[in-house]
């Protein structure tokens, strides 16, 4: 390398003398703007030809307002279920030991390894009026298939590993004497919970909670088996996507994928800054 | 507790057993419901009517054809995701450089767009209404409804898997073998082959592994730009589908109890990665 090459790259890497970054960083930047950036920059270009007016009408029409709606309370209340439970099995698995640990450990994964368009249909079977789960159900007057609740059911299943695997490995590496520490200092079980292990695990709690209602609101294959999609009653709104595309009408879809990213990009920013928040108010 | 005899205090960290069984209780009875449940529901649906039956079904004419699909399309995406989630990590982990968790961010963008968006985009870009449409159409190329926009939609939703997993592992283990060998004279690319590449070999195993489970599963993002024409543009996930919506629910779920055990692979693999390197345990998500 050129004394001149060098000097310049000193700049770029000032604690790596590690070679190769040119090379893979143009490749990075250049298949990450290819396969990534430019074709969403389409979605954007897409949906803004439309006058605000047409805009508004096809991305607020009171049949997609219903979809999101639709959309984000199913998430949310999936992705509150899988915090709750998410926790205690995160628990389960670091702190007890059981015959069968590492299986149930495994399992946990499935939603992340198994097809959706195979969860969807397995659901929509299993909770359907005449499967091992919906015949009971039906018979105690609750219908899930082709309602709300159905949706709640695949999206807690779609989202069911990432509280898991968020919280489980700071709970592993949470030190056992700081518990014991609480707890020799007069505190009670439920303070050193509260007091002591909540705050440690609620950054981690809220990256997982966020990536469950994150995943619930895009997710499409394992719903609309279970979902029936009736509009205004159980129609998701990637669903809503599809049926714009299949009546070539782009810029319509665009608009309402417009929504949806600025949803995700709105729940990604929240993340950020609940994390920042915790990390605040645990430090104080 | 009041009239029981003093007991010596529990360890601290310990739960009463009484918490521990009722704790057990609901995890077993969600992962139950919410996973074994599904699972033995498509084995049991799948061979109903037999194992011939479901045996004819996987070897029907369009059922091959999707899973020669299927197979074709992850070979094509995981390695490419592969080889760029090396050279993103590389850059990334082992340099320092302006707006890099920029880069970080952006090439983690995949995991928040919905798969229908992602199918959607490139429609935008090769559909017949689209940038390249006309162009396309008057070169007699097709990339929407065909194999080719299949392989960019996988792409897309398949993009961070790799790198997710190999940037927090190399960032670890730093720089000072690579710096090392350089200095004695080794050129980049030895360096990476005979530094570089033994450290995350195992880390690169686990992202291509979950990289190729999204990559044969993947159905929303597929569903939009595939056409669902059959025996020609279907993957085993829209065949699935497809019979489903027919009324055959055994073709429907023999193609997706294939699928299971896939996954099913996939979990044991990853399980046996784990045992072996407990560093990449509590990756993956």
């Amino acid at each position: 390398m050129t004394s001149v090459a060098a000097a310049w790259g000193a700049r770029w890497r000032r604690r790596s003398a590690v070679p190769g970054l040119g090379l893979t960083l143009g490749v990075t930047v250049t298949v990450l703007s290819l396969v990534v950036l430019i074709p969403m920059a389409a979605v954007a270009a897409r949906g803004l030809t439309l006058a605000p007016d047409a805009f508004a009408r096809a991305a607020f029409s009171p049949r997609a307002v219903h979809a999101y709606q639709l959309s984000l309370t199913t998430s949310l209340i999936a992705a509150l279920v899988n915090g709750v439970l998410g926790v205690l099995t995160a628990w389960a698995l670091v702190r007890y030991r059981f015959p069968g640990r590492r299986l149930l450990d495994s399992l946990v994964d499935l939603p992340f390894a198994l097809p959706t368009a195979v969860a969807g249909i397995s659901l929509a079977t299993l909770y359907g009026p005449n499967g091992w789960i919906g015949a009971p159900l039906a018979r105690a007057g609750i219908t899930l298939a082709n309602t709300a609740g159905g949706i709640v059911i695949a999206l807690t299943f779609i989202g069911l590993p990432f509280v898991v695997r968020t919280v489980e490995p700071v709970l592993r590496d949470l030190a056992a004497d700081v518990e014991e520490a609480s707890a020799s200092l007069g505190a009670t079980r439920l303070q050193t919970l509260v007091r002591v292990v909540a705050p440690a695990l609620a950054p981690a709690w809220i990256t997982g909670f966020a990536l469950a209602f994150a995943r619930g609101v895009g997710e499409y294959g394992s719903v609309i088996f279970i979902a029936g999609n009736m509009p205004y009653r159980s129609e998701i709104a990637p669903l809503l996507i599809t049926i714009e595309l299949e009546q070539f009408d782009y810029a319509s879809a665009s608009a309402i994928a417009l929504v949806m990213l600025g949803i995700s990009f709105a729940g990604l920013l929240a993340i950020n800054t609940g994390q920042a928040w915790v990390r605040r108010s645990s430090e104080r | 507790m009041s009239g029981a005899p003093v007991r010596t205090r529990p360890h601290p960290n310990e739960d009463p057993l009484w918490i521990r069984i009722a704790v057990l209780a609901v995890v077993i009875l969600f992962i139950g419901v919410m996973i074994l449940a599904p699972m033995a529901t498509v084995f049991v649906e799948g061979l109903s009517k037999g194992l011939g039956t479901a045996w004819e079904a996987i070897r029907e004419h369009d059922a091959v054809a999707a899973l020669q699909l299927t197979l074709l399309i992850a070979a094509i995406s995981v390695p490419f995701n592969a080889v760029f989630g090396v050279c993103a990590s590389w850059a990334v982990a082992k340099h320092d450089f302006p707006g890099k968790s920029l880069l970080v961010s952006l090439i983690d963008l995949p995991f928040s767009v919905s798969p229908v968006v992602a199918g959607l985009i490139y429609v935008l870009v090769f559909g017949l209404q689209g940038w390249f449409g006309p162009w396309l159409l008057a070169h007699n190329i097709s990339i929407i409804f065909a194999a080719p926009g299949i392989v960019l939609a996988t792409l897309f939703v398949t993009f961070p898997f790799v790198a997710r997993e190999l940037i927090p592992l190399m960032e670890a283990q730093g720089t000072d073998e690579e710096e090392a060998a350089v200095s004695m004279g080794a050129s980049g690319l030895m360096t990476f082959l005979r530094v570089t590449a033994p450290n995350i070999r195992w880390g690169l195993a686990y992202g291509v592994l979950l990289c190729n489970a999204r990559a044969m599963g993947e159905f929303g993002a597929v569903s939009v730009v595939s056409g669902h024409i059959r025996g020609r543009t279907d993957t085993m996930p829209l065949h699935v589908e497809i019979l489903y919506n027919e009324y055959d629910f055994v073709g429907a779920f023999a193609v997706a109890g294939l699928l299971c055990l896939m996954a099913l692979a996939t979990l044991a693999l990853k399980t046996l990665l784990e045992i072996a390197r407990p560093e990449l345990d509590g990756h993956g998500v």
